[in-house]
């Protein structure tokens, strides 16, 4: 009733027919076939271009970042240049100062040494002015006054004698005092 | 009552259904009339060639080979639904099967363990499912089969890498082992090596599922026929629990469908990486 049967002395670890052990073979080098030529390679094939992907967005995200740093040496050079020539600056406007603080100091001086040159000489010139004056008026009164005298004592001989020589004395001294 | 019908229609008449391995036997899509008969010596070739289990085994293949090629159609870099089900499915092969047991060298071999995997588990899968309730590989010929396979795939991939001599002595010599251990060691070494592995790889498929969906048909078909057809009541209790607990037997040869498919495909790997290791 029932043919196929396993019937032999292994039972059922032998198959009733080489048919199954066959067909199982050929099915599995079908699927073998399939998978070899047709899905592995598509799945490597998505799995390279995945890691190329992501290979490819790392190398982009490394180079962002390698212009990132360049823009910001090139910033803090830019920065580093400015700071060193507002310093320059700075230290040309303090000498200019200096330069001129002193020029101007070296022109009051000198122009103080000529008023003070000037009022120098005017003193000297009114001096040796009034000196000419008092000696030519000293000279009008020692005449008039030497008229009085005369005047008036010449009969005492000795005592107008002793009068002028006084006089001529003073005179000789006044001007040594002045 | 008609051959066609025996495995499935225990209930008729009133004796107990049987059990065996008359269970698991191939029934032709077109019956000749001596198979009809019990003619063995006149069967037509159809009777060998085109059975339901030959059948089912076609409709695995056609299945395994419909998924993959669905699942790699017009594949993109971020993936959708369906390609990550593919890619889960595939990168548990790639990555955790074949790049970590057979190392830098794990391409080559990639789709046979694809190809070992999916055909081993849809057709365990059919053990449980609806249209089938049969797992082919409960056939001893198709679990034959692919040890057959296995078995020439890590010899060739052996004796390819390290020539025929350079092959047989490194299966045979374990680095390492004393000379006077030798007489010993190199026929234990050819016996696992050559003659165990396979016949291990075969027997340990087959036997898994063929008691697996023995214990299915005791638990089904007995608790069956003690609830409907034999009188006593206590019997009908004990049949209404046996339908029950059916469920956890069910549960459990799901698991073990999966883990053989997973065992049989780790297996192969295992004794590729042995045969073309560099250090035994």
């Amino acid at each position: 009733m029932i043919p196929l049967e396993g019937t032999g002395p292994l039972g059922p670890l032998l198959p009733d027919h080489p048919s199954e052990f066959i067909v199982g073979i050929v099915l599995f080098f079908i699927i073998l076939g399939v998978v070899w030529k047709k899905v592995v390679p598509t799945f490597e094939a998505l799995y390279a271009a995945r890691a190329d992907a992501i290979r490819g967005g790392i190398e982009r995200a490394e180079q962002a970042q390698a212009e990132a740093k360049a823009a910001l040496e090139q910033y803090r050079a830019q920065l580093s240049t400015a700071r060193d020539e507002a310093s320059r600056i700075r230290e040309d406007a303090k000498n200019a100062g200096a330069q001129i603080q002193a020029e101007m100091r070296t022109a009051a001086t000198a122009e103080s040494a000529r008023i003070v040159q000037s009022g120098h000489a005017q003193v000297e010139a009114e001096r040796a002015a009034a000196r000419e004056n008092l000696r030519r008026d000293v000279g009008g009164l020692a005449t008039t006054l030497a008229e009085k005298i005369v005047g008036e004592a010449l009969t005492d001989d000795a005592m107008s004698a002793r009068t002028i020589d006084r006089f001529i004395a003073d005179l000789d001294a006044a001007p040594q005092q002045a | 009552m008609t051959p066609l019908a025996t495995p499935f229609l225990p209930l008729e008449g009133n004796a107990p259904p049987t059990f065996g391995v008359g269970s698991f036997d191939s029934r032709p899509l077109f019956p000749s009339e001596a198979w009809l008969h019990g003619d063995t010596a006149h069967l037509a070739w159809t009777d060998i060639w085109v059975t339901n289990h030959i059948l089912q085994a076609v409709i695995a293949t056609i299945l395994v080979i419909a998924f993959w090629l669905w699942v790699s159609h017009k594949m993109k870099i971020v993936p959708g639904k369906k390609q990550f089900v593919g890619e889960y499915l595939y990168d548990m092969l790639r990555n955790t099967v074949a790049r970590d047991i057979l190392g830098h060298d794990y391409k080559t071999y990639l789709p046979y363990i694809v190809s070992i995997f999916s055909f081993v588990l849809i057709n365990n899968l059919f053990g449980q499912f609806f249209l089938f309730m049969f797992p082919t590989f409960s056939k001893i010929g198709f679990a034959w089969g692919l040890a057959l396979l296995t078995w020439l795939l890590y010899n060739g991939a052996g004796i390819k890498k390290w020539g025929v001599l350079g092959y047989v002595k490194r299966m045979t010599v374990p680095a390492g082992v004393p000379v006077a251990l030798l007489p010993l060691i190199i026929p234990l070494e050819i016996l696992s090596n050559f003659i165990v592995r396979p016949i291990t790889l075969g027997l340990r498929l087959f036997a898994n599922l063929f008691a697996g969906h023995l214990v299915v048909l005791v638990f089904v078909l007995g608790g069956t026929y003690l609830m409907f057809v034999s009188e006593p009541i206590i019997n009908k209790v004990a049949g209404g629990a046996a339908m029950i607990l059916a469920f956890a037997i069910f549960a459990l040869e799901l698991l073990v469908a999966v883990l053989q498919a997973y065992i049989f495909t780790v297996l192969t790997a295992q004794y590729v990486s042995s045969a073309i290791a560099e250090e035994h």
